[in-house]
């Protein structure tokens, strides 16, 4: 990847993900998060994994991020939620150790031992048959414990977020105002 | 071709990460902290790529692709739990969501 390449993806990464973080509405977090996505995919295949970078692009932004999509619509969240007091210590907090990680990661990856470059790799290097090579050999366990684990999120998903019906009894339980009342008085 | 040294890949990486846990240091709405979650993951994968490329090994891309079927995992069962928080409380704030019933 030639440098100016990296310096624009960089930048862009860091600006939408900075969006991502400091933007109020969901929906641009949403779409700032999604320029991450495919500017990652980007840097990927200029690495050379190409496989994997189009399956960035494919299952991450085009799966993952359609369902946050939805469900943001669902839920209706176009206004924002408000300041809560006390939280400008919280976000001060936040502020300060995120800068404390970035400089203890950055100070890591300036003291690693250096991994003498790139190493000249095969043009076959992050193609299709090479993964499909290593994951049904290597790493079958690990693939076949990947499909039941999305066995079980499906499964998991759909009971969460499944509607009571009226057969059942209804999942919440009914909650009278003066509940209501003691809830908001105990905050 | 490749004029880039790992290592600023790396260090890209620890920078996405960063800005991600102060994502979800700092915002209160659960949708938004989950997208700060899948900022820190493709961070950390930016981290394998960028090694293995470095190491010459297919190892890394595999635990990225590992890491996208963990994270669609984690996003479905995460939205669904924030969806039936939502029927129940009508928030995604992260501070009004604090009693585990009602």
């Amino acid at each position: 990847m030639p440098l100016w390449l990296f310096v624009f993806l960089a930048a862009l990464a860091v600006l939408a993900a900075l969006g991502v973080v400091l933007q109020r509405n969901p929906v641009h977090c949403l779409m700032a998060l999604v320029v991450v996505l495919l500017d990652l995919a980007v840097m990927f295949i200029g690495l050379g994994a190409v496989t994997v970078g189009f399956l960035q692009a494919i299952v991450y932004v085009g799966a993952i991020m359609v369902l946050f999509l939805f469900v943001i619509w669902l839920l209706n969240l176009q206004t924002e939620e408000r300041r809560v007091a006390g939280s400008i210590g919280l976000r001060f907090f936040g502020a300060v150790g995120a800068a404390a990680l970035v400089a203890e990661l950055c100070v890591f990856v300036v003291k690693a031992p250096s991994t003498a470059g790139l190493s000249h790799v095969p043009p076959t290097f992050g193609s299709i048959g090479a993964i499909a090579e290593a994951l049904f050999t290597d790493y079958l366990i690990a693939f076949e414990a990947t499909s039941l684990l999305l066995l079980v999120a499906v499964i998991g998903a759909v009971a969460l977020a499944r509607r009571a019906t009226a057969s059942r009894t209804r999942s919440p339980v009914p909650v009278s105002p003066a509940v209501h009342e003691q809830i908001g008085a105990r905050q | 071709m490749m004029s880039v040294p790992p290592s600023w890949f790396m260090a890209l990486g620890a920078l996405l990460f960063a800005i991600g846990a102060a994502g979800v240091l700092i915002r209160r709405n659960v949708i938004v902290m989950l997208m700060a979650i899948e900022l820190m993951l493709n961070a950390v994968n930016l981290t394998f790529i960028a090694l293995s490329r470095s190491l010459g090994s297919i190892d890394g891309q595999v635990i990225v692709l590992f890491v996208i079927t963990v994270a669609a995992a984690e996003a479905a069962t995460g939205l669904a739990i924030i969806i039936a928080a939502f029927r129940n409380r009508e928030t995604v704030n992260a501070d009004e969501l604090n009693l585990m019933r009602w």
